[in-house]
Order: structure tokens, then C-alpha cells, then sequence
């Protein structure tokens, strides 16, 4: 469902597959169980394998954001291809949420 | 010439999370005789995902009950889809519309399935009574191209 990578403070997360309602249920329990670990500041949300997306990607992602940002931490998204890239922008998770692109990362 | 309806179909199955990517499988398959674009499908699959899911999340919060999907399309290229539940309905279908409500903050809805539904499809009617159930009408223009028109009988 998915695989991550924890270096420092940056929890990130590599989702594949179709985040739907019934994905979105079992990341967001597991990947809370890894927010348990208070040294997680930021999240990195890999969107680029992602065959598909509806509005309930949208509630994972500004879930966590929620949650990191009750600590100071900050949640960001990495390469969205144009679909995602646009149901996030129509809901407003960039006001929050920074992109990152593959140009940008290090 | 008179608008003909080209194909039917019609599924019933049980109101479980499993059944949302099956749903957008069968509205993949129904469609493709009429050689949609990718992006043609992805509007429409991402469209019903959103009225499959609220049936089975909100109409039906959890208890047993059926989703109905119901399509058709036209000689016109005119795509419906109906997703119909008997579950809770809805008291307020304007207000429910209206892009980030949603009534179940704590379960990360973002609130965004109908402004969804609405922007990628041409037309979305909802018809909602409290204790009876709800229907929601995906429609959209479907460009026919020349080798996706079906053969007449
Ligand atoms: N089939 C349905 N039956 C009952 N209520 C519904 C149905 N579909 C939507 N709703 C109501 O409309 C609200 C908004 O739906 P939507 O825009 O998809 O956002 P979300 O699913 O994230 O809450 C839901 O929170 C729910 O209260
Ligand atoms: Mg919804």
C-alpha cells in the first residue's frame, strides 16, 4: 500500500496504487501509528506512483497536516501528475501543503 | 435523427469499501465502446468514486445495504450514470453541495466529493430524502469519435 523512509525529522511516504476511501482507511491507520514517533517534524507525501486519486486523498493529506501541525511540523506533496495536481490546487491543500517537484528535491 | 440509447446496464452490490474500485472498474468497461479519452475515463471514474463512496459512507454509515448503479448512453455520446442508495438522505442537498461540508469531519472528509463530482463531469443532479435514500446523476458529453461509433443494426 505503501513503503517509507524515515531520515532525521522527514517521515516520507511513498503511496502507489488508487487512494480511495478504503486505501485512505488503511494508510492513514498505519501511518499514524508512525506519527506516534514525536521526532517525525516533516512529512513528505510521494504522490508520483499514484495510479489514482479522488477527494479522499484530499482528507488524508489535510488530516496529517492537521496533526504535524499541532507539534510545528510541516506536511508537503511531491510530484503530483496534472489530475492530482488539480484536485489539489481546487481544494486548497497548497495553501498549507508545499509542492515539491522532481527538479526541486534534493 | 432521434436520440437512441446505445447501451444499458444496470449492478447491484453490497455497501462495502471493497466495491468502490469495482465500481470504477464496470464504469471503465461499460464505457468503452465509446473509445473515451484517458482523461474522458479518469473524469468520469473519479466522478462516480465520489458518489460510490458517499453512498456507502454517508447513505449508509456503516449498516448493511445496497448501491445501485445505473448507466446508459446515447447516440448523442451522452453519458449517465446513476448511483442510487436507500440509505439516510440527506435533509439539505444544497447546503451538502457546497465545496469542504461534510459530516464527518473526524473521519478526514475533506467536504470536496460533489465540487469533485461537479467539476469533472457536465452536469451533476442529486435527488435526497431524509430515511429514504439518495440518487446522484453523473452526466456527461462523451466526444464520439469516428471509430467508436457502434456499427447500426
Ligand atoms: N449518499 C449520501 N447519503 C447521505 N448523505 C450524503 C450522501 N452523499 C453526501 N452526503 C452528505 O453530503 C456531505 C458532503 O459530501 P462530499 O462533498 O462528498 O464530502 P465528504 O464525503 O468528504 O463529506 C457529506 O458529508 C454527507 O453529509
Ligand atoms: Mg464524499
Amino acid at each position: 500500500m505503501f513503503s517509507y523512509d524515515l531520515r532525521r525529522s522527514t517521515l516520507t511516504v511513498y503511496l502507489s496504487g488508487e487512494l480511495d476511501h478504503r486505501m485512505a482507511a488503511g494508510v492513514r491507520q498505519e501511518l499514524d501509528r508512525l506519527l506516534d514517533d514525536m521526532r517525525v517534524r516533516r512529512l513528505v507525501f510521494d504522490v508520483s506512483r499514484l495510479e489514482f486519486m479522488d477527494s479522499s486523498g484530499i482528507g488524508l493529506i489535510i488530516g496529517r497536516y492537521k496533526r504535524l501541525s499541532r507539534r510545528g511540523g510541516s506536511v508537503a506533496v511531491a510530484d503530483p501528475d496534472r489530475r492530482i495536481d488539480r484536485l489539489f490546487q481546487m481544494s486548497g491543500v497548497y495553501q498549507v501543503v508545499e509542492k515539491l517537484c522532481a527538479e526541486g528535491r534534493a | 435523427m432521434s436520440v437512441r440509447i446505445l447501451n444499458e446496464m444496470r449492478l447491484d452490490f453490497p455497501a462495502i469499501a471493497e466495491n468502490e474500485g469495482f465500481a470504477r472498474v464496470v464504469v471503465s468497461g461499460f464505457m468503452l465502446p465509446l473509445n473515451p479519452t484517458v482523461e474522458t475515463l479518469a473524469d468520469v471514474k473519479t466522478a462516480v468514486s465520489e458518489a460510490v463512496t458517499n453512498a456507502i459512507i454517508h447513505g449508509y454509515g456503516g449498516e448493511r445495504g445496497t448501491v445501485r448503479l445505473h448507466g446508459v448512453y446515447t447516440t448523442e455520446g451522452l453519458l449517465y450514470i446513476d448511483v442510487i442508495d436507500k440509505g439516510r438522505g440527506m435533509a439539505d442537498v444544497e447546503r451538502a453541495r457546497q465545496p469542504f461540508f461534510t459530516t464527518a469531519e473526524g473521519e478526514d472528509r475533506s467536504g470536496m466529493g460533489f465540487t469533485v463530482m461537479e467539476s469533472f463531469m457536465d452536469q451533476v443532479e442529486v435527488k435526497s430524502a431524509v430515511g429514504e435514500g439518495t440518487t446522484v446523476r453523473l452526466i456527461k458529453r462523451v466526444e464520439l469519435r469516428d471509430e467508436a461509433l457502434p456499427r447500426r443494426a
